[in-house]
């Protein structure tokens, strides 16, 4: 076991403020309404959090339901094929319901539980989230409601369906683009109607306070698993550590446990990838990160397409997950402070990935993280050789078929 | 109008002393920039003592549909916030002196992309007196604060407002506090709640300033009750769905002010 992983206090990483604040993003920026609920979210949750009750069922859930640890592979003929030494997939896509989404709304319902509601609601783009809302609340016998834009319906039936399997109400919002951002907007309107007896289970690391802390507190489980995983195979600190972001949960649950216990100077390379659609240069991308600047949107401040007269623009990616014309505000402030690299992954470059992890390793992962694993390929030839890379796999790719079929993968 | 000391411009001349004052809300640039001037001089013509004036917007979040629907309209035609503070100016400027007092209904990000300095600015020259931010609670107004003297700063007070907030919202207030009469979004609504007169009564504790009631008043009669409970009433989806005719406004809103006069405050 190598020295590097060990916890270094004096370089301890410590945002957000008691605010919620990651230096100058993230806050609470919303109608004076739902304010009182988040402060009484916020200190539900702190005193979960210091609850061993809480804090085991939520651990045994995740091993016992979900399934967690999740595998960390060694994918040799992936490395082999972008010329890399060894590439390591933490398999969040084999998470029961395909895709580390669960391990947030588990950890939300059963605060929802305990805060004594018996109603949650929810948004979803790609219906990942969704499905594992519904999945959360039929376990625990709570009613939910599951607020999707319409074009997300029409592209991801499969998990509407899901949903509807599961007891869930899907509710469609026709509003704007009829994506992610639309859904956020439409779940946060009928929390501020409905918020005496309404959960509202955020499924990113965005929103207002408490949020933002929350999501990343319940999904660093799985960097914690990696750091471990990494231990155990007596592997040095990787070169590289990728992530996908769109509002970013996957992604600060991976670099989070990375940025905590290692010191700066020890730290990989972490790189997010987010969604440059049809390109960057085009006004067809979901690159908030890569061409927004800071704004408001769904009650926090962070980096934001917009427009001149501070409109959030219709973000566009191939990816359901990823359309979100906001990010998390930690990923803002990690991009600012330079712990974190963030580049821009086209739809056809995700396409390519996502044939390329198919074929070579027999794993088809969401669409997602074939962004993530975009960067292989465009970070080798700088890692070198003998270059060390971690990739989480956020998801798996079967809600995706359709949509890869209509790109032309697999020769139909 | 810059000559004019901040005191004679602000909120707080809207509301007359021996009655509730009638707050109509308009949405700038819908359905054109026209008709909203047009409207605007037909809600002040029937007797609204404030305008508040609703700038377009991609997210309202706090708005129903009718708003939302009108919002991406005025968008469409160009409008935001600068176009909004014109049309201000050029109303206020033709109406003269006795014109109501204009608030502007922005939500935050338009103000930060403006600036709050530059947006602060074009609005003390354009005459507005205040503004009601809804994603702006007093926490986080400092920036907008720093840059906004002589325009009033109107927070919004809400049916799950703890005495706490009710304190801070209160004293955080300039021009009137707005009470939000029910949890949701703006948009008409059939009944009033039955718990409104002690909402009201819980702000007032906490404030000096008059208590404007909005959110879900569709007409002269809720709009009469709310004016025996409360020192305002706000009348927004109600107006904005009638915005296309400014003759129907004027005689709306005549309707409203002859029932607000009616009741005994």
């Amino acid at each position: 076991m190598s020295d590097v992983f060990l916890p270094s206090a004096e370089m301890a990483y410590s945002s957000p403020d008691a605010q919620g604040f990651f230096g100058p993003y993230g806050g609470t920026f919303v109608p004076e309404t739902v304010i009182p609920a988040l402060t009484e979210l916020d200190a539900a949750f702190r005193e979960a959090l210091d609850d061993p009750d809480f804090t085991g069922e939520f651990g045994s859930l995740l091993q016992d339901y979900v399934g967690r640890p999740t595998p960390l592979y060694r994918a040799d003929r992936l490395a082999e094929t972008v010329g890399l030494g060894r590439i390591y997939l933490k398999r969040e896509d084999l998470n029961h319901t395909g895709a580390h989404k669960i391990n947030n709304t588990l950890g939300q319902c059963l605060l929802a539980r305990r805060m004594g509601k018996k109603r949650v609601i929810a948004e979803t783009g790609a219906g990942q989230h969704g499905v594992a809302t519904a999945t959360a609340a039929a376990l625990m016998g709570l009613e939910c409601a599951v607020f999707m834009g319409t074009e997300d319906i029409r592209r991801q039936s499969l998990n509407v369906y899901k949903m509807r399997l599961l007891g869930a109400e899907v509710v469609p919002v026709a509003e704007g683009s009829g994506t992610l951002a639309d859904a956020v907007t439409g779940a946060l309107r009928h929390w501020v109607e409905r918020v005496g007896d309404t959960f509202y289970v955020l499924g990113s690391a965005v929103g207002p306070h408490p949020y933002p802390v929350m999501v990343r507190e319940f999904q660093k489980v799985i960097g914690e698993e990696t750091l471990v995983q990494l231990q155990g195979r007596a592997e040095r600190v990787p070169d590289a550590v990728i992530a996908c972001v769109g509002g970013g949960s996957n992604a600060i649950g991976m670099f989070y446990p990375f940025l905590r216990d290692l010191p700066a100077g020890k730290r990989p390379l972490l790189v997010g990838a987010e969604a440059a659609g049809l390109g960057v240069e085009t006004d067809r991308h979901g690159a908030a990160l890569t061409k927004g600047l800071p704004g408001v949107l769904h009650g926090f401040y962070s980096y934001l397409l917009q427009d001149e007269a501070g409109n959030p623009l219709e973000a566009y990616s191939i990816s359901a997950g990823l359309d979100y014309p906001g990010v998390g505000p930690e990923h803002s402030y990690l991009k600012d402070e330079g712990l974190v690299r963030y580049e821009a992954v086209t739809d056809a470059e995700a396409l390519a990935a996502f044939a390329m992890l198919t074929e070579t390793e027999g794993i088809i992962p969401a669409i997602e993280s074939s962004h993530a694993l975009a960067l292989l390929p465009r970070l080798a030839p700088e890692l070198g050789a003998d270059g060390v890379v971690v990739v989480n796999v956020s998801g798996r790719g079967d809600k995706d078929m359709d949509i890869v079929r209509e790109a032309g993968l697999g020769g139909e | 109008m810059a000559s004019e000391g901040a005191a004679a411009r602000g909120l707080g001349r809207g509301f007359p002393a021996d009655r509730a004052a009638l707050v109509i809300y308009l949405m700038a640039g819908y359905p054109d920039r026209a008709t909203s001037l047009a409207a605007l001089h037909a809600a002040a013509r029937g007797g609204a003592d404030v305008i508040e004036l609703g700038v377009p917007y991609g997210n309202p979040l706090a708005d129903g549909p009718t708003i939302a629907e009108a919002a991406t309209v005025a968008r469409e035609g160009g409008f935001g916030l600068g176009e909004s503070i014109a049309l201000a100016a050029e109303f206020l400027a033709e109406a003269g002196p006795d014109a109501p007092p204009v608030a502007l209904m922005t939500y935050l990000n338009p103000l930060m992309r403006m600036g709050p300095a530059r947006a602060a600015a074009a609005m003390r020259e354009a005459g507005v007196a205040g503004v009601i931010v809804p994603d702006m609670p007093p926490e986080a107004a400092r920036p907008w604060l720093a840059a906004s003297g002589g325009i009033d700063t109107v927070f919004l007070a809400a049916p799950t407002s703890t005495p706490e907030r009710l304190a801070t919202v209160g004293s955080a207030s300039a021009g009137f506090v707005y009470c939000v009469s029910t949890t949701g979004v703006t948009g008409e609504r059939t009944g009033l709640s039955a718990e409104l007169g002690g909402l009201v009564e819980s702000v007032r504790a906490h404030t000096t300033l008059p208590v404007a009631v909005g959110f879900g008043v569709s007409g002269p009669e809720q709009a009469a009750a709310v004016a025996g409970i409360a020192d305002g009433v706000v009348v927004g989806s109600a107006v904005v769905r009638r915005q296309d005719d400014p003759f129907a406004v004027e005689a709306f809103v005549e309707l409203l002010a002859g029932a607000v006069r009616s009741a005994r405050s």
